[in-house]
């Protein structure tokens, strides 16, 4: 065997993105890996590119046990990495970019200096084999997104690499750049090259893969071979596996009437085309979308976070001229990001103080003056035992010593605290424990009982189906689907922001 | 186009040049302007080691503080009569092992920069003012002679400044190291993921930025003949800013020595020199600078705001 990978777990804190897999790949084949996001093909990617080290289990490359713990291990064994977001520094040149791990050099009058001639010829080479017709100088920035993506792709050639593992490469291509880059493929396996091919596209994969792998929840569920002749229905099973069970709390109450949240033909360029949806009180409106289909770009955009070109929002039948944060927060709508580290929390501060930031102006008379903190705590006090944290002190404990679900109910106790009547809230369970789950759930339908309304952003389609009315689904910055509670179907709304031409 | 900001500073040198001799005569002549390159070399020495460390997206303010120490160390030991080669050698190992301090906090402990250098930038002038108890330290003429002496006809304080410069543009444009400067200026994590050695370029790029500034220094004590207690104060802000002026960017990644950085240095001693010409109030000096370092940083925010948001494209 060529890799073989035994019994590979990998945890990141609490959470296992990778629970024993076991692989084993001929040299000279293609391995298409397919996955739903989230689902650890990029972790596993990672590992083998020396990213990322496996928490257990073993890698036998080329019938040598295989330990990378940096990039460069994996470079130097022959293994290649086309990343999704592509690793190409923008403000070098194509030649640069191509010769970063290795230039070649001569000597001139006893020193050592880069040969520009010969990483030239060498470019030039590897541009035409992914078919990119362009001036090796010229700066990666200044490529178009197709351009870039095929440089990404010529980089991990110029190692000459016996294992290459393309992260969906296709994505910014048109067909014609596609269908060159699959002849490629074809090529370098005819010269012996091992290719492990990772995409949303069923159809591509099934096309490439002489062996197709599918991940779920960390777990490899099942492996084909060409043989088997798959289809596309019965990867997507796989991709969603066991069936939804009754793990969400049931809410009493249905979408009013009226309309309180609405966007028409939100517009940022590159990011975002024509989006126009509206949202109900005591709605909980879902959005899901695969990585890059713009889902939190334009959670972020409506919320003033990052600029729009263009559209309207409104809010309670009023225009809203100037969506920044500031507004938004007088307006009672608010936003937990994704990223808990970096927008959501003060790490070192304790409960109190984080959950206190944002009701700050509620409990002062104006900026100035001093904080009703007697109240104040009072009514923190009550938000904490409502969304059941589990800490041990509120003042002398820092934050960053809960576990990811126990902050992530501290960041929902801070917007809760400011008593909001939209929650727009993106991935209101990553990364977190079952039991800290079904808390959220359960806290985010009494607020909706309350009066309050939801725009939840998830990779999850269950914890869509199971909290919201109603799904939109996103691709390339567009929504492309809406789903109504009663048509909820998985394999419906994964097909729907899949890019199959089914 | 993406030298359009080097274009704008040479220029605005040009500029500078052309309105002071117009108002003084004086101000056009070759003595003149070999006087500008010789005061101005020991900024632009030390701005061409800052430029390193602005590439790789860091800053460092301790290099006046670095100028300083070395200096008064040095000049201790040559008054009290060590060996004077030794002495000029002590001053560039003292820089040397200011920028490993740097680098190291830097580099291992993941402190910013700003707030590293500003920690070193006090206590290396603080140990300097100990040492020469807060006294001008005169040194001996051997070192003035070192300073108004000639290689190969040219004077000593502007053959360093072009060695300096030349040797610093081809490792910066025709090395792997100087790529990868840049690579580690564009983004530290993509520079992790492609495996290049961060830790080398890191601590490379502030050990020849503490070189530079020990050697900047020296050649500006061989023209004084004297250290007094404020030298090297303010040389960090005038370093910065000269690589700043000189199209070097704050935001990391972009920027060079040859043109950049030397046109940088040079535009603020041009200014120096006429406002002093025109024998303009000494107050006007910081005020003339202050406004040409605003123009040209407001168009480096603006060109970088541009680029970033060109930069997100749907992958």
């Amino acid at each position: 065997m060529f890799l073989e990978i035994q019994r590979v777990t990998k945890n990141f804190g609490d959470v296992s993105v990778l629970k024993d897999i076991n692989l084993a790949l001929k040299k000279g084949t293609i391995l298409g890996l397919v996955g739903e996001n989230g689902a650890g093909k990029s972790t596993l990617m990672n590992i083998l590119g020396g990213i990322h080290q496996p928490s257990s289990g073993k890698i036998i490359f080329e019938d040598k046990s295989f330990t990378p713990t940096s990039p460069s291990d994996s470079l130097r064994a022959g293994i290649s990495l086309v990343h999704q977001e592509l690793n190409l520094f923008y403000n070098l040149s194509i030649n640069e970019n191509l010769h970063i791990t290795g230039f070649p050099h001569k000597k001139v009058g006893g020193l050592s200096i880069l040969d520009q001639k010969t990483a030239r010829i060498k470019t030039e080479r590897l541009l035409s084999a992914v078919g990119l017709d362009i001036d090796p100088t010229a700066i990666v920035g200044d490529l178009s997104s197709a351009q870039k993506q095929l440089v990404e792709i010529a980089k991990a050639l110029s190692t000459s690499p016996r294992l290459i593992i393309f992260d969906e490469p296709k994505t910014s291509l048109t067909k014609y750049e596609a269908d060159n880059l699959f002849r490629l493929i074809q090529e370098l396996k005819s010269q012996q090259t091992t290719i492990i091919y990772i995409s949303h596209n069923l159809d591509d994969v099934i096309q490439l893969g002489d062996q197709i792998s599918v991940l779920r929840d960390g777990v490899l569920v099942n492996t084909y071979n060409r043989e088997d002749k798959i289809g596309t229905s019965q990867l997507i099973n796989d991709m969603i596996g066991r069936e939804l069970n009754h793990f969400y709390p049931i809410r009493n109450t249905k979408p009013e009437e009226e309309t309180i949240f609405q966007t028409n033909g939100i517009y940022a360029k590159g990011l975002l085309n024509d989006i126009t949806f509206e949202l109900k009180k005591k709605e909980v409106l879902g959005l899901y979308g695969l990585v890059g289909a713009g889902r939190s770009e334009m959670v972020r955009a409506l919320y003033g976070l990052d600029a729009l070109d263009g559209g309207s929002i409104s809010w309670k039948n009023e225009e809203v001229l100037h969506p920044t944060p500031a507004n938004w927060v007088r307006k009672k709508v608010a936003l937990l990001t994704e990223d808990r580290g970096e927008d959501g929390l003060l790490p070192d501060d304790t409960m109190e103080k984080n959950i206190a930031l944002a009701s700050l102006p509620t409990y002062s008379k104006n900026p100035g003056s001093i904080v009703n903190w007697r109240e104040l705590k009072k009514n923190i006090l009550k938000t904490v035992q409502a969304t059941k944290i589990k800490y041990h002190s509120l003042t002398d404990q820092s934050v960053k010593l809960l576990s990811g679900g126990n902050q992530q109910k501290v960041i929902l106790s801070k917007w809760l605290l400011t008593e909001p009547e939209l929650l727009i809230i993106d991935e209101p369970t990553r990364g977190i424990d079952i039991g800290a789950k079904y808390d959220i759930y359960d806290l985010i339908n009494k607020l909706v009982e309350n009066g309050m309304s939801v725009l939840m952003v998830s990779s999850e389609i269950e914890e869509l189906i199971g909290m919201c009315d109603r799904i939109l689904v996103m691709k390339q910055g567009t929504i492309s689907n809406e789903f109504k509670k009663q048509d909820f179907n998985r394999s419906a709304i994964l097909e729907a922001a899949l890019h199959t031409s089914e | 186009m993406k030298n359009i900001h080097q274009y704008i500073t040479i220029i605005m040198l040009l500029v500078i040049t052309a309105a002071f001799s117009l108002i003084t005569p004086q101000f056009f002549s070759f003595q003149n302007f070999t006087n500008i390159l010789i005061q101005g070399s020991s900024l632009a020495i030390v701005a061409t080691g800052m430029t390193f460390v602005i590439i790789t997206r860091g800053i460092d303010l301790s290099v006046g503080s670095t100028m300083f120490l070395a200096g008064v160390i040095s000049g201790k030991m040559v008054v009290a009569d060590t060996n004077l080669w030794l002495a000029c050698l002590l001053i560039l190992l003292i820089g040397i092992l200011f920028g490993y301090i740097n680098a190291s906090l830097i580099y291992r402990f993941k402190v910013v920069p700003f707030i590293v250098t500003l920690a070193t930038f006090y206590m290396g002038r603080g140990l300097g003012l100990f040492i020469s108890e807060t006294r001008a330290v005169n040194l001996p003429d051997v070192f003035l002679s070192i300073g108004t002496s000639r290689i190969l006809g040219i004077p000593f304080p502007i053959a360093i400044l072009f060695f300096v410069v030349l040797i610093a543009h081809l490792v910066l444009t025709q090395t792997a190291y100087g790529t990868r400067v840049y690579a580690v200026g564009n983004s530290v994590e993509k520079a992790r993921k492609a495996g290049l050695p961060i830790r080398q370029v890191v601590l490379s790029a502030y050990i020849i930025c503490g070189f530079l500034a020990a050697l900047g220094g020296f050649v500006a004590i061989a023209q004084l003949g004297a250290i007094s207690p404020s030298f090297g104060m303010n040389s960090e802000l005038m370093a910065i800013s000269a690589v700043v002026l000189g199209g070097t960017s704050l935001y990391g990644g972009q920027g060079n020595v040859f043109p950049g950085t030397l046109v940088g240095a040079l535009t603020i001693q041009t200014l120096q020199n006429g406002l002093v010409m025109i024998n303009a109030n000494p107050y006007v000096y910081p005020i003339v600078t202050g406004l040409v370092i605003f123009t040209i940083v407001l168009m480096d925010s603006l060109k970088h705001r541009k680029n970033t948001r060109s930069l997100q494209t749907f992958p």
